[in-house]
């Protein structure tokens, strides 16, 4: 049957189970949003400048486990996109951009709102195609869904060209998707497991760094296992939080540059890591010729271009994480460790993670934040400060319960992820914590979450600077606060009020939990304005290229 | 070991493949020597030809990341393997009335071909593996290269293998 492209797109986004789309409309996509309007399965959300958009559709994948799918137009729509489709590369986000492109015999002759979308996205994105023929745009449109969620998942770029919707093809959508040059290797070589095994089973100092490759895989039940059969203490990165409970007296909670002084002194000194779904980044290891000096290395990673690519492994597993700890799981054998475990307790007693007695602490409202809110709460976090306390301070016990953007590092991020995520997971608690600077790189999708009802809490903790920066200022460069401060932020009660959202201040610590407790049991988008401490730190910190033994700050 | 090593791709031939491959060289810091692309026996697939300088752990990672490209369906290395390579070159070397018969006497000891004769310059085609094309550069040297253009390396595996076929497995199997 003879359709247009605009239509096969939605033929294949219904096919691939596609609920939510985001994006923002344009010249060179007025056919889809066309088509669009027929569509009454599939719910379009309007964000207010298309990085919103990319967020949103990230957020609702990390949320879910299902593809985030955003839309864009041509020229400046798609150039809005690349932030979002570089935070969604580097954190493996499996994502679908489509962006409209001008139409194909004006390609390359720098027509209006033209852009070489391919080329800018090509390294920012785990593929994309542009689609000259409206008979491929079928396959192509299946291809991207595939490589998006499989593998070592990934944003996919399609750019469609104007004339290419508007034309028709009777090619039905063929379910088969033909990539001869891409073929994942999941299932984890046998005689590399059973190595990995005999060495966890001979290890008397073991730690398992997990990553955020074992929530995409979904092997947080079975690492949990793992670690209990064997008994082995679990460190987890950024991105791996929450794949491994806090609570469990096995956690070392996060590793790394800000990490607990546990957990680092745990690696430092262990003689056997086993690395899952972590990519051993520079933010984790500090100084690598140091790192981990006297361990064995087991890295199990779907993607063998990340296995001894900053650090020599020993035992390499190439698979996807589920499939690999199946088949560890029997070989294991439980083992006491008294001594190793002595140790680590005494350093979780010597070294916890602390923070100053009065005031409006950041790190409270953190804490208070964990309190007051259901185990299954979604926290979205910007970046900086708040981000490193919210990933200190707040005990995370579920998968895909903390969405923060830990590779590219964007500030912005949050709150556009908090409304993807509140639109995968509604009726849970959704918190975006973020800084005075962060909340305002992205403050225009208030109006999303106004339209679309969303009882996001967004909870600034503003101390009036660009807060991380301004922390190695003081530690490194004498206190010089070049570029910092930031005076002129908003009234930000009167700002969510003139969104239509509620607005509320806290400036002591005796309103936090009353603020909060309104936030969460309110209906409407909620901006919390918490008056924090103004040059607060977090600690510890691995100073640049230190080993991640050698911390500073909250340390006794 | 550092060196240079010749890689051999099989990508998809479509537009855009080949800036993906050179922007991913560029972005990871590899240096190539020389990039040769071409089309194959497969009317759907270009070879692509690669000598990057570096040492084991670099070319480990230049396999990898080449194997991770959806358009790219094969990487060999030819390195260690019994191979033949050639390098054709076209160099345009001064040749005033004086000097033109010693030129084309090297020319012909090194096989070479005379593509162009000009009051004052000879042009050659010189092709085969790099050592014997460097060595013909150092001899036309002193009469003066006025300018020289070289494909680059292609390669290809001795005896009835196909490298388009060999497939290149993971690290530990």
């Amino acid at each position: 049957m003879e359709r247009t492209g605009a239509k096969i797109l939605f033929e294949v986004l219904r096919q691939e189970g596609v609920e939510v789309l985001f994006g923002y409309p344009g010249g060179s996509v007025i056919p889809i949003f066309d088509a669009l309007h027929d569509e009454p399965d599939i719910r379009f959300v309007l964000t207010r400048h298309e990085q919103g958009a990319g967020h949103a559709a990230d957020g609702y994948a990390r949320a879910s486990g299902r593809p985030g799918v955003c839309i864009a137009t041509s020229g400046p729509g798609a150039t809005n996109l690349t932030t979002a489709l570089a935070t969604a590369n580097f954190d493996s986000v499996p994502m679908v951009a489509i962006t409209g492109q001008v139409k194909t015999h004006l390609i390359g002759n720098d027509a209006f709102q033209e852009a070489d979308t391919t080329g800018i996205t090509r390294p920012i994105t785990k593929h994309n195609i542009l689609v000259k023929d409206v008979d491929e745009l079928a396959h192509c449109l299946k291809a991207a869904f595939h490589i998006a969620t499989t593998g070592r998942p990934g944003p996919v770029l399609v750019d469609i060209p104007v004339d290419v919707t508007t034309s028709t093809s009777d090619k039905p959508v063929d379910a088969d998707v033909r990539l001869p040059g891409y073929r994942p290797h999941t299932e984890g070589n046998m005689r590399q497991i059973k190595l990995a095994a005999e060495a966890v089973n001979q290890a008397q100092r073991p730690v398992i760094y997990a990553g955020g490759g074992i929530i995409i895989a979904e092997a947080s039940d079975l690492l949990r296992q793992l670690a209990e059969k064997a008994n082995i203490p679990v460190t987890t990165t950024l991105l791996g939080l929450g794949c491994f409970p806090e609570t469990s007296p096995l956690s070392l909670r996060m590793l790394g540059m800000h990490g607990t002084a546990y957990a680092n002194y745990a690696v430092m000194e262990s003689d056997l890591l086993i690395a899952i779904g972590a990519r051993f980044d520079d933010r984790i290891t500090g100084d690598i010729a140091k790192f981990a000096p006297d361990a064995r290395i087991i890295h199990v990673d779907i993607d063998p271009s990340s296995i001894s690519k900053n650090i020599k492994v020993h035992i390499p597993v190439v698979g996807d994480a589920r499939k690999v700890l199946e088949k560890l799981l029997p070989l294991v054998k439980f083992a006491e460790r008294r001594d190793w475990f002595a140790r680590i307790d005494a350093w979780k007693k010597k070294n916890p993670l602390t923070y100053g007695p009065e005031g409006l602490r950041p790190q409270y409202v953190i804490e208070q934040i964990d309190a007051l809110s259901p185990d299954d709460t979604v926290i979205c976090t910007e970046v900086g400060q708040n981000q490193m306390w919210a990933a200190q301070f707040y005990r995370f016990t579920q998968p895909r319960t903390f969405l923060s953007s830990g590779g590219l590092g964007t500030m912005g991020y949050g709150f556009p992820a908090a409304i993807g995520a509140q639109i995968a997971c509604p009726g849970r608690t959704v918190v975006d914590v973020a800084g005075d600077g962060s909340i305002q790189m992205n403050i225009q999708e208030m109006a999303t979450a106004v339209q679309n009802e969303l009882p996001v809490n967004v909870c600034i903790l503003n101390n009036g600077y660009l807060g991380m920066v301004r922390q190695w200022q003081e530690l490194f460069y004498n206190r010089r606060y070049a570029g910092t401060p930031l005076p002129g932020n908003p009234d930000f009660v009167k700002l969510a009020e003139a969104y239509g959202a509620v607005g509320l201040r806290v400036t002591d610590r005796t309103d936090v939990a009353d603020a909060l407790k309104e936030a969460f049991g309110s209906p409407k988008t909620c901006v919390i304005d918490f008056v924090v401490e103004p040059e607060e730190n977090v600690f510890p910190m691995v100073p640049a290229g230190e080993a991640i033994n050698r911390m500073i700050g909250g340390m006794s | 070991m550092e060196g240079k090593h010749i890689i051999s791709a099989v990508v998809e031939n479509r537009s855009g493949v080949l800036a993906h491959i050179a922007g991913l060289f560029a972005s990871r810091g590899f240096n190539i020597d020389s990039l040769a692309v071409g089309e194959t026996e497969m009317p759907d697939y270009s070879r692509i030809t690669v000598v990057v300088r570096g040492d084991d752990t670099i070319l480990e990672q230049v396999r990898k990341q080449l194997g991770k490209l959806i358009s790219v369906i094969r990487v060999t290395e030819l390195s260690g393997t019994d191979h033949v390579e050639r390098d054709l070159m076209l160099i345009k070397v001064s040749a005033p009335a004086g000097k033109r018969s010693e030129i084309l006497e090297v020319t012909e000891v090194f096989r070479g071909n005379v593509v162009d004769i000009s009051p004052k310059h000879i042009m050659i085609e010189i092709s085969g593996p790099e050592q014997k094309v460097e060595a013909f550069i150092e001899l036309m040297r002193p009469y003066g290269i006025r300018e020289m253009v070289r494909t680059g390396r292609v390669a290809m595996m001795r005896g009835g293998e196909n490298a388009s076929k060999r497939r290149q497995k993971p690290q530990e199997e």
